[in-house]
């Protein structure tokens, strides 16, 4: 068991320092960042000091130098345009992404499974029809024009929820969270239900085929023959081992969640970590999309890591020691 | 304008004694900002949203009007009492937030931080570089020597704000960020700043000039168009700035919603090739077979007037903005004082231009690429495919390429295209528009740093020269509008729109559309019933 995690926490600082690279060759790629920050009408001489304050003036094979020892130290430099250490200005915003997240999926799991086990128990059932023709909704529809429909109809038309915004939150651990207050919870549930449409469908999906799968295992006959309740057969036979592929995907669905809800933040001008990173690729602001990728790459280890151990407690055959290489 | 806002705070105060519940609700307002604040350190980064929140927070020596005209801030009045040296009269008793009193050492040393904010990315160094020396008469008179005459030693005051030295002493950005240091003169003091979300502040209740309407005051920023509207109608927001093309006929007949708008500062045009000379290829430019030409058509004047008259602004300015933009022909608008007289839009006259080219030697035309931002000014992608069109009329068959602002504005920048669109926003002063784009690039002077098409004209650089150290406001004014002519007739750059700016809100409230396109807190107030 240590020897595997030794080896996957080595992989993973690889991952990252080879991301970092890439990302600052990519950044200097795309454009000057003091280009894009400086006020137009600033003349060459304030040009020149900005380039330098910024420390762009270096080679870049220095400015990455200076990014790695500074890095060791657990410094991952400022933000060109807010002046804060990159890392703060991250976790400042964490908190409002990763209750959106985790809302995002505990709806996606209270709607999805219960749905995806009945169209799988009753495949030819109207009703799973119905469900099974949602999903593909769910899939196929924008993400950002479902924004804009939800925040027309229930903000506009009817008026029922907040169109925007955070709202009142409450503090946690020194932490602000809109999820403590009713306010908050209220401008919540819109940005949530956004994020998890494709989650419900992608879980419904999941369940269904391995619902229909399992119910053909011999096992389940067996079960069936011995002459158990359906629900023992259907919640403790079939629910267990379906569960695997769904704990699979929604965690990594979770990880891209955070990492990734760019568009539905911006459409519910949610302040969180989607819009910083959106924000600083607009204006090259390197230092907090370096230090934002490396901390996505870490989360994604960290959570495939989370994933293997929860399949060993699922399921008692699978041996971390082999997975490993 | 005093007498107006008394007569609106005492009918606000009235309402509010007499309807307890809707009182409340009109002491505080909700505004929502399309662009983000990056800071609040007022000379920490040179940005509009950044500037129009400075505005709020804190005063400077001269303030502007909505139309850009320059009043009196914390300056009472201010003379150059020697050709190299400007005298400024403070304004007594003005109080800082904390309860600081504002001296002229506050000036000194507002003046000695601009250069020395770390780690700015634009910063406000360029209106403290003129100043050699800094002489404090009295508490309330300050003098600043500079090497030259300086006329424009007021406007440059007009983008300073001022500091307390006993507060902000050794403040860094980062306590501007959190509030604790966001201490100035002016209308509102900040209570929260959630950075990238809102900002809330409360009425400075001792304020020197006129109270604001608003006791309370959440400025949230919602970078989405549509998501912005719709907060609007949802009345979520009371107020928003940036109000999109695409919703504006929508909200102009919805009866719950006001518009405020203006002709703005904000020139959007065409940089030309310049830098070829006659005899060279331009970079996107070739004959009708696709070969290099052998020679830059845009160093003939004729050529630049052909592509300026085949332009339809007013189709433009119709169909591709809504109506949000007046034509132009220059870069300021009519009623500026730097405004050149008689220089109007170019008519749209695609058969002239047609003679032109054949006059300059292209009855053919020849190819051309336009090239452009696709998310930096309103429309600008659409903007570029229209001119495409245009242009090809009259036989210049043009293609089109628009690309993300962070990759287009570092190749403008080292001139690499033919033709490009691109925007300016003025301060009313037409030497700012001189210096920076039509000035040939000049580093000692500062010159030219936003010239992208490199234009160069000797007759325009001597105006602008002798201006700059005229200090007869008159002769000054003639001069820049003179160099303004010069270039305009000589079409150093295309001119194309100036955009309105439009703020929308709620009927219940009024605001003072600013021609500088900030959104400031105390512009807005109940609207008068």
């Amino acid at each position: 068991m240590t020897v595997y995690l030794v080896r996957r926490i080595l992989q993973a600082l690889l991952v990252v320092l080879a991301m970092s690279l890439i990302v600052f060759i990519g950044v200097y790629a795309i454009g000057d960042p003091v280009e894009i920050l400086i006020s137009p009408d600033a003349d060459q001489i304030e040009r020149e000091r900005a380039v330098q304050a910024l420390g762009l003036d270096l080679p870049l094979w220095q400015q990455y130098a200076v990014f790695l020892t500074k890095a060791l130290q657990g410094d991952l430099g400022r933000s060109f345009v807010y002046n804060e250490p990159a890392l703060k200005l991250i976790l400042q915003r964490m908190p409002a992404t990763l209750e959106l997240a985790f809302g995002a999926t505990i709806i996606a799991l209270i709607i999805g499974l219960p749905l995806g086990l009945y169209a799988g128990l009753r495949p030819e059932g109207r009703f799973s029809r119905v469900i099974m023709a949602g999903s593909i909704l769910g899939f196929s529809l924008p993400t950002f024009w479902v924004g804009l429909m939800l925040i027309m109809v229930f903000a506009v038309y009817l008026g029922w929820l907040p169109s925007t915004g955070r709202g009142d939150t409450g503090t946690l651990l020194g932490l602000q969270w809109s999820f403590l207050t009713w306010d908050g919870i209220r401008h919540m549930t819109m940005p949530a239900i956004n994020l998890a449409l494709f989650k419900i469908s992608l879980v419904i999906r999941l369940t269904r085929a391995g619902v229909r799968e399992t119910m053909l295992m011999d096992y389940v006959k067996f079960a069936r023959a011995k002459g158990l309740s359906p629900a023992r057969v259907t919640f403790v036979h079939v629910f267990k081992n379906i569960l695997i592929p769904v704990v699979t995907v929604v965690g990594l669905e979770l990880g891209s969640t955070i990492a990734f809800s760019v568009v539905t933040e911006s459409v519910f001008a949610w302040p969180g970590m989607g819009k910083l990173i959106i924000d600083s690729i607009n204006v090259l602001d390197r230092p907090v999309i370096v230090a934002y990728l490396m901390m996505i790459v870490l989360m994604f280890i960290a959570i495939n890591l989370i994933v293997d151990l929860t399949y060993s407690m699922l399921d008692p055959r699978v041996r971390l020691e082999s997975k490993g290489t | 304008m005093t007498g107006k806002l008394r007569k609106l705070a005492l009918v606000a105060s009235t309402a509010f004694i007499g309807l307890s519940a809707q009182g409340a609700l009109a002491q505080s307002v909700t505004m929502a900002v399309a662009a983000p604040v990056t800071s609040l350190d007022p000379h920490y980064h040179q940005l509009s949203p950044n500037n129009a929140v400075a505005d709020t927070i804190f005063d400077k020596l001269v303030n502007t009007d909505a139309k850009s005209n320059n009043l009196p801030g914390l300056a009472l009045s201010w003379r150059a009492v020697e050709p190299n040296v400007w005298e400024f009269k403070l304004r007594p008793n003005v109080r800082f937030h904390n309860g600081n009193e504002f001296t002229a050492e506050d000036v000194a040393f507002t003046l000695q931080r601009l250069p020395n904010v770390p780690n700015s990315p634009s910063s406000f160094a360029a209106y403290s570089r003129p100043i050699q020396a800094i002489e404090i008469v009295d508490p309330l008179t300050i003098r600043f020597r500079t090497a030259a005459p300086h006329p424009l030693m007021p406007l440059d005051m007009t983008n300073v704000r001022i500091l307390d030295r006993e507060t902000h002493q050794n403040a860094t950005t980062e306590e501007f960020n959190a509030g604790r240091a966001a201490i100035g003169t002016g209308p509102y003091r900040v209570v929260s700043h959630r950075s990238g979300d809102r900002i809330e502040f409360e009425r400075n209740d001792n304020y020197w000039g006129d109270r604001a309407a608003f006791q309370r005051v959440i400025y949230r920023m919602i970078t989405n168009d549509a998501a912005r509207t719709a907060a609007l109608l949802a009345g979520d927001v009371e107020f928003i700035d940036q109000v999109p093309t695409s919703d504006l006929a929508k909200l102009r007949q919805d009866n719950r919603i006001a518009l405020s708008e203006t002709v703005g500062l904000r020139l959007i045009f065409l940089g030309l090739d310049h830098l070829r000379p006659a005899n060279e290829n331009s970079p996107f430019i070739t004959d009708n077979d696709g070969k290099p030409l052998g020679r830059n058509p845009l160093q003939d004047v004729r050529v630049r007037r052909a592509l300026s008259i085949a332009i339809d602004r007013k189709a433009i300015v119709d169909r591709v903005m809504e109506g949000a933009a007046v034509p132009a022909g220059q870069f300021l608008p009519e009623g500026v004082y730097t405004h050149v007289p008689g220089v109007t839009p170019p008519p749209f006259d695609p058969d002239g231009a047609r003679r032109l080219l054949a006059e300059a030697g292209y009855p053919q035309g020849f190819r051309i690429q336009l090239n452009g931002p696709n998310d930096r000014y309103v429309n600008d992608a659409r903007i570029i495919q229209a001119i495409g069109q245009m242009w090809t009329r009259i036989g210049v068959r043009t293609t089109v390429e628009a690309q993300p602002w962070t990759t287009f504005i570092g190749r403008a920048g080292r001139a690499d295209f033919s033709s490009h669109l691109i925007g300016w926003g003025s301060n009313p002063d037409g030497s700012h528009p001189l210096r920076n784009i039509l000035a040939t690039v000049t580093r000692e002077k500062g010159w030219g740093s936003s010239n992208r098409g490199r234009y160069s004209n000797p007759r325009v650089d001597g105006l602008l020269d002798q201006s700059l150290v005229e200090l007869d406001e008159a002769k000054r004014v003639q001069m820049v509008i003179e160099a303004q002519r010069i270039a305009a007739e000589d079409v150093g750059v295309i001119p194309l729109h100036i955009q309105t700016n439009i703020w929308g809100m709620r009927r219940h409230l009024a605001h003072d559309a600013r021609n500088d396109e900030l959104t400031r807190a105390q512009d807005v107030r109940p609207a008068a019933r």
